[in-house]
């Protein structure tokens, strides 16, 4: 096969492998016991999950009285954190859909665990909508059913578009994330022996045979189900904004929002990526397959919609003088010299300072400095929420009225209590299922073992 | 197992593979089946795999759950309870283009889903049993159908220079 690449293009697949290696390198730290590191962390989020729960369970039996909110600002730490996690959610078919339809071939050792992150980051989101109603009993109120009260749901406004785009968007990308699994789930029954892990392995295997037919249909499946993901995940956080973009709140209803928006999902979902990514290569001894290279190419994406976050702060601003509203412009100014000024700075700071610090090849290119950074941008993404949504309400169109927020004990247990199911989610997926996509880079394995060899002449 | 009414050839690497496929073609060899740990590229070719249908079927089904969609919303807000919401038209056709489109995606997507999994028998069975193990792992299998004049033997000269790890 003759290989056509650029020789300044580093392998992705350090080491010379071949296939067996790469098969049971990929699958022996599942088959083994964990190590030490994987049950701390897993004692950890295991326990904020619990924490959360609890506090789930005290809002549902008392009610949303146990929050901060009031009158004024009817809307604040929940939907922050609902939006931020739908955010995170945006990497994951990100890299598999778009960066599969670009040929990003980096994507291959990280679009499975990224597509897992997905799907855990919307369950996580999907959760506050449900807590938020007061009465979660009543959640399939939100549903176009036919019922005794002959009523519909409002399908004019945003947030019925949400529960659809929302509901889409885990569906597409369960089903993506799972087909692309099987062969993978293959491969695992294959290896283990017998035993009630292989008759379940052998039951969601779907009885993978690897025909060439059989791939034939999986590859063409693959790259349409990439086609039509790639325009849903940017329709997901696009209605998300126009929950906010379709009031006439002033900070809210500006046209600017649904690109932001997007590029702001993209960018905090990168940092999670990055931050489980590097815990991940570290607890299943993945350092050949999740390199420095694929560390630093996302980190240029993160200096990508990070700029691009921060030219819609810029807009933002510049927006809100050259409009001529007052009260628009006094939004901006109490954002930034408020009594909320705190909150916005730490955004500022977080996302648009971070990223730019990523130009520095060296900084780029650091595990320690990229995780550390990558939670950085996480912090600051979930203030630019906060800000967005308090800052917008606690000064509303009455003096009278205006009040400041401040979140109560049980919301910040919520707020850790999803990052507690997230990691614990997460750290089950990398133990139960092979977290790289084993099949995938078998397919790449010849053209990253021609590079290494291009490299070892190159350095003599 | 000699009663076998076709051989497996094994290769352990996609290129001896590729090239056995293509000698075995030109004598005219009845080709079963190729079983490869990955997708290999240039096999659909040698085998005439006709390409799957299953765009077609998944622009169908998007098409159909778009149109069911817009219909709905339509039916609920012009015929079933027409509500004024904001003064605006009962018939908001900019408003219903959110949902249209999300429920197109999600025909398409399950239909071509479900188009794979039906068209390539894949169904969850504890008793599956695979052809042979490795396959998922290093071994890329070509299926020959034999008889009285194709027997291993005579694939095995077919094949001479190729490296082949072994012949069943």
């Amino acid at each position: 096969m003759s290989i056509f690449q650029s020789s300044l293009r580093k392998p992705l697949i350090e080491g010379k492998k071949s296939y067996q290696e790469i098969t049971s390198q990929i699958l022996d730290p599942l088959v083994n016991k964990p190590i030490k590191l994987w049950y701390f962390a897993i004692t950890l989020s295991g326990g904020a999950m619990l924490f959360g729960l609890l506090m789930m369970g005290w809002t549902i039996w008392q009610g949303i009285g146990t929050w901060g909110e009031n009158r004024t600002v009817g809307w604040a730490f929940e939907i922050s954190t609902f939006v931020w996690w739908i955010g995170i959610g945006h990497a994951g078919t990100f890299i598999s859909a778009i960066l599969l339809l670009f040929r990003q071939r980096w994507r291959n050792s990280i679009n499975r665990s990224a597509e897992a992150m997905t799907l855990f980051a919307v369950i996580c989101a999907a959760l506050f909508p449900f807590i938020h109603l007061g009465r979660p009993l009543l959640t399939f109120f939100i549903f176009p059913y036919p019922n005794t009260r002959l009523l519909w749901v409002n399908f004019n406004s945003p947030l019925v578009w949400d529960v659809f785009a929302i509901a889409t968007y885990f569906t597409i990308s369960l089903v993506f994330w799972y087909v692309g699994l099987i062969p993978d789930i293959a491969t695992l029954r294959d290896k283990l022996r017998k035993g009630l892990k292989k008759t379940v392995y052998n039951f969601l295997s779907f009885s993978w045979k690897g025909s060439a037919r059989d791939w034939h249909r999986h590859e063409v499946t693959s790259i349409m189900l990439a086609a039509i993901a790639t325009p849903l995940v940017l329709s997901v956080h696009s209605i998300v904004s126009m929950d906010f973009a379709d009031s006439i709140l002033p900070g809210w209803h500006t046209t600017i929002f649904p690109p932001y928006f997007v590029a702001g999902a993209i960018y905090s979902g990168f940092a999670m990526v990055l931050t489980l990514l590097i815990i991940a290569r570290k607890l299943m001894n993945l350092e050949d397959f999740i390199t420095v290279e694929h560390v630093e190419s996302m980190n240029k994406i993160l200096i990508a919609t990070g700029s691009i976050v921060a030219l819609a702060y810029i807009t933002e601003t510049f927006m809100s003088w050259y409009s001529g509203i007052e009260y628009e412009q006094y939004m901006l100014q109490n954002r930034m010299t408020g009594p909320y000024a705190w909150a916005y700075w730490i955004m500022i700071i977080c996302n648009v300072g971070s990223a730019q610090l990523l130009w520095i090849k060296k900084l780029r290119r650091s595990l320690l400095f990229t995780f550390f950074i990558s939670i950085v941008i996480n912090i600051g993404m979930w203030f630019e929420r906060f800000v967005i949504i308090v800052t917008s309400l606690h000064r509303d169109f009455l003096p009278s009225s205006w009040t400041m927020y401040k979140p109560t004990i049980v919301e910040y247990g919520l707020l850790i209590g999803t990052l507690g199911i997230f990691f614990t989610a997460f750290l089950l997926f990398i133990r139960v299922f092979p977290v790289i996509s084993i099949s995938e880079e078998k397919s790449i394995l010849k053209t990253e073992n021609a590079l290494q060899v291009a490299k070892e002449i190159h350095h003599g | 197992m000699d009663n076998k009414d076709y051989i497996s050839v094994y290769f352990d690497d996609e290129d001896p593979m590729l090239q056995a496929l293509r000698r075995l073609k030109e004598n005219n060899l009845t080709i079963i089946d190729v079983l490869t740990p990955f997708p290999v590229h240039g096999i659909d070719k040698l085998l005439s795999v006709k390409r799957t249908r299953i765009p077609v079927g998944g622009f169908i089904f998007g098409a159909l759950g778009g149109i069911l969609a817009f219909w709905f919303m339509t039916w609920v807000f012009t015929v079933s309870y027409p509500l004024i919401i904001g003064g605006k038209p009962f018939f908001a056709l900019p408003s219903f283009v959110p949902i249209t489109f999300e429920m197109t995606v999600l025909f398409a997507g399950l239909s071509m889903a479900a188009g794979m999994f039906l068209r390539s028998k894949l169904k969850p069975d504890i008793r599956f049993k695979p052809a042979d193990e490795r396959i998922t792992d290093n071994m890329f299998v070509i299926v020959i159908g034999s008889n009285a004049n194709t027997t291993r033997e005579s694939i095995r000269t077919v094949l001479s220079g190729i490296s082949i790890i072994e012949i069943r």
